[in-house]
């Protein structure tokens, strides 16, 4: 009973301003909103992905280049990636400015590796005719949802590494704290959490798993 | 005058000494609001001149317009306007309005420069990211201007751009204005996104102590609400642009239905669709209807309680009603689209879901009347124009009862109705709240007051401006006269009726509405030089916080203080106290006990 009291006490004070009601900072609350605003921007091609494949003949079973496996193990590199994260915002919280960097890092170079391999299977895939405009099977759209979604994904990927990259950097150098890592650690697993709607939707769905 | 209870002392920042960073590429929200004014200013005059030129070429087809030739040899040969040109004419005035005028100025405008006033705080939470905001914005000003001069010259698709007509060429004369329209609205979604959540940011980590969600002037819930609209819209629409920038450029075929035929040529797409640029399109476009009004209800509500000397009649309900509209306002964009090809039962939902949207509206206008009701009303021209804005609201929201129902809307569908529905309620509306934040605030921006006897003139003529011209536009739309049409003559039933009387009243009605607001542009650019000097830092006894700092305010506001809010927003006319009002900055001991003392 007391207890549910001073919590509702600190709730009131949170909001009776003078302070943050969420007690976090300017940077946290807004990467928070930055990401519900571009969790919209994926849903409105997420959506537009589902509305032309459920309107058309979608070529499947499809296998990907050069076996779902691969793409698979894309999944797993960026996924290892958003784990490596959490151990760099416990380093930067604990005050580990060098093991900060360390996982920081590592978690840039998963995000780079994923890069190179999903840039390979862009490749292969273009090669074997897949292209925004048509493919072999028939349905241009298959190409064209295809590489406009994980296009932008790659892209949000890519500024991430950049953004990890300044992070590790200048929290090395005491110019950032803890809670600018977390920040940055929130956008990294959100861009995880966006490919995890995306394998499903566009390879799981596509391919026929034996 | 002004006296505050308490402030609590913050680190000040220097105030920058360079004309450029002080005035041009500068972090402050004052100056940044003002420049969103001024832009808005801008485009709300070429804007007008569109709409000019519009109802010119409906009335009178033939007629050289002088210079336009000149402007658009293309376009208007010899000053005629071609059929094409008139199409884009209206897209442009529709895009320039919505996009540049009524979501710039009320939230990027106002909101950024009183919004941190009046919560108690120093900056937006963001100042840099505001600067960034406003010069992008600029940038997307610029690229829709460049639609107009581009080779085939502006888009015709109007401003909800829709395909195939937005998508290919083929369809219009070839050429890039589309493209240009696309990347302005694109970086104009960027630009709203950023400002957006800075303003959310804000309201919630920046109030000043004892300033509670439920002590802020309705003012800035409705800033706050039409952010939260904002964030969660125009993410929808960049990825829509973007898709149709992809299909108009690349070749993908979003958008483009298999075996299309146009001009007698079968274009070599498929796949794609033209409703699902609608549904993202209008998840957007309804919530940005709320995006141009919310702020002017808060105006209202706002100069409604300063000048009946009463609180404002049901503040917390009030606080219900805007969230229940922005609620709403995101399931309702099916209601856009109940000619487009929609299962019935969908068109019941949203038929539905719209007829809601009536319960919280007639809330805020039930209340609006209370407020006046049995008040001590001073009618000042920022009073007559909140007071207009109820009027245009009740006005235009009562149309929006027939479009909203699918059968009626059948009929109403792309008449003149519908264009009279939106533009009392979402145009003329949101721009009388314009009307009534700036002669509200303009003694506080630039410690001169605007000149009261130009301002009601102005007033009088745009109030019974705009009936003249939308009312008659009801009729029209019962005949039912379509829009978009570019003449009425060379066509036989569009003339019948009286409709050709009819345009041709609205259209003197329209060139004396516009000639009136060069009384406003007189005014305001008089009132800056030459205005009355306001003296006094709270000229219209008001009580937010606003009204307790200098005038104008300095750098940061509060001169490196922060004071401490004791109670609500609206508190006048409180029964033993001293004066009829008491600022949220006063103590009850200012309030009451002073008076003894007296």
């Amino acid at each position: 009973m007391s207890d549910s009291h001073s919590a509702g006490t600190a709730v009131e004070a949170g909001w009776g301003g003078g302070a943050s009601p969420f007690a976090v900072g300017h940077k946290k609350l807004g990467m928070w909103l930055f990401i519900v605003s571009d969790a919209l921007t994926f849903s409105a091609l997420i959506i537009t992905y589902s509305y032309v494949r459920a309107a058309n003949e979608w070529p499947t079973p499809f296998d990907f280049y050069p076996a779902i496996i691969f793409s698979s193990l894309m999944t797993l590199v960026l996924l290892s990636s958003s784990l490596t994260m959490v151990f760099a915002v416990d380093a930067a919280h604990r005050g580990d400015r060098s093991a900060t960097a360390k996982w920081t890092w590592a978690t840039a170079l998963g995000g780079v590796i994923f890069i190179v391999l999903h840039v390979n299977e862009w490749i292969h895939l273009i090669h074997d005719g897949v292209t925004p405009l048509s493919n072999p099977w028939g349905t241009p759209l298959f190409g064209g949802t295809f590489f406009t979604l994980t296009g932008l994904h790659m892209t949000h990927v890519a500024i991430g590494v950049v953004y990890l990259g300044i992070i590790a950097i200048g929290f090395k150098r005491g110019k950032y704290d803890a809670e600018d890592v977390e920040v940055s650690g929130l956008y990294w697993h959100f861009v995880d959490l966006v490919w995890m709607f995306i394998f499903p939707l566009v390879y799981l769905m596509s391919t026929k798993i034996s | 005058m002004n006296e505050v209870a308490e402030y609590v002392e913050i680190h000040r920042h220097p105030e920058p000494k360079s004309f450029i960073s002080r005035w041009i590429f500068s972090l402050d929200h004052k100056v940044i609001g003002i420049q969103y004014v001024m832009l808005a200013v801008v485009a709300v005059f070429i804007g007008m001149a569109l709409s000019l030129l519009i109802r010119l070429r409906l009335v009178w087809p033939e007629q050289a317009v002088p210079l336009l030739g000149d402007l658009f040899p293309v376009g208007a040969p010899d000053g005629v306007m071609t059929p094409e040109f008139y199409l884009s004419m209206l897209t442009m005035h529709g895009t320039m309005m919505v996009f540049m005028v009524l979501t710039t100025a009320p939230q990027g405008g106002f909101g950024n420069y009183v919004l941190p006033i009046q919560i108690g705080a120093n900056d937006m939470a963001f100042p840099r990211l505001n600067m960034l905001s406003f010069w992008t914005t600029f940038l997307s000003f610029c690229a829709l201007m460049m639609a107009f001069f581009v080779e085939g010259g502006a888009p015709i698709s109007g401003w909800t751009a829709y395909p195939p007509l937005s998508a290919l060429d083929a369809a219009v004369i070839a050429g890039t204005g589309q493209d240009w329209w696309i990347i302005s609205i694109a970086l104009f979604c960027v630009a709203s996104l950023l400002g957006a959540l800075n303003f959310i940011v804000t309201t919630l980590q920046l109030r000043a102590k004892g300033l509670t969600m439920m002590r802020l002037p309705l003012t800035v819930w409705t800033w706050f609400v039409t952010a939260i609209l904002g964030l969660l819209a125009f993410g929808v629409l960049l990825a829509a642009g973007v898709l149709l920038l992809l299909d108009r450029n690349l070749g993908t075929s979003f958008f483009i239905p298999a075996g299309l035929v146009i001009n007698d040529q079968l274009i070599d797409r498929s796949g794609g669709s033209p409703i699902l640029w609608q549904h993202l399109f209008w998840f957007f476009g309804h919530p940005e209807v709320y995006i141009a009004i919310l702020p002017g209800m808060g105006v209202t509500s706002h100069i409604l309680a300063t000048f009946s000397r009463k609180p404002v009649f049901g503040y917390k309900v009030m606080v219900y009603a805007i969230a229940a509209i922005g609620g709403l306002g995101f399931v309702v964009w099916g209601h856009h689209m109940f000619m487009s090809g929609m299962s019935p039962y969908s068109a019941f939902v949203f038929s539905v879901l719209t007829m809601c949207i009536g319960v919280p509206s007639a809330i805020k206008t039930f209340n609006w009347i209370g407020t006046l009701w049995g008040g001590k009303i001073r009618f000042t021209s920022p009073m007559l124009f909140s007071v207009g804005f109820v009027s245009l609201f009740v006005t235009g929201g009562l149309s929006g009862i027939f479009l909203g129902q699918p059968t009626v809307d059948l009929f109403f569908h792309d008449t003149y109705f519908v264009v009279a529905h939106f533009h009392l309620i979402m145009g003329v509306a949101a721009i009388f709240g314009m009307f009534a934040g700036l002669t509200f605030w303009f003694p506080k921006m630039f410690g001169r007051f605007m000149h009261e006897g130009l301002s009601k003139v102005h007033f009088w003529l745009t109030f019974l401006g705009v009936y003249a011209i939308f009312g008659p536009m009801h009729y029209l739309g019962m005949l039912p006269h379509p829009r978009r049409y570019a003449e009425i003559t060379g066509v036989d039933y569009l003339a019948a009726g009286g409709s050709a009387e009819i345009h041709y009243f609205i259209t003197i009605a329209a060139m004396i509405t516009i000639t009136a607001q060069l009384i406003f542009l007189f005014n305001l650019v008089w009132s800056l030089f030459k205005g009355k000097v306001c003296s006094d830092d709270n000229p219209w006894e008001a009580t937010t916080l606003e009204w307790a700092v200098p005038t104008p305010p300095p750098y940061d506001n509060f001169a490196g203080r922060i004071p401490t809010v004791y109670r609500g927003a609206y508190d006048f006319s409180l029964p033993k106290a001293k004066r009829d009002y008491a600022m949220q900055c006063n103590s009850d001991d200012m309030v009451y006990r002073q008076a003894a003392g007296d």
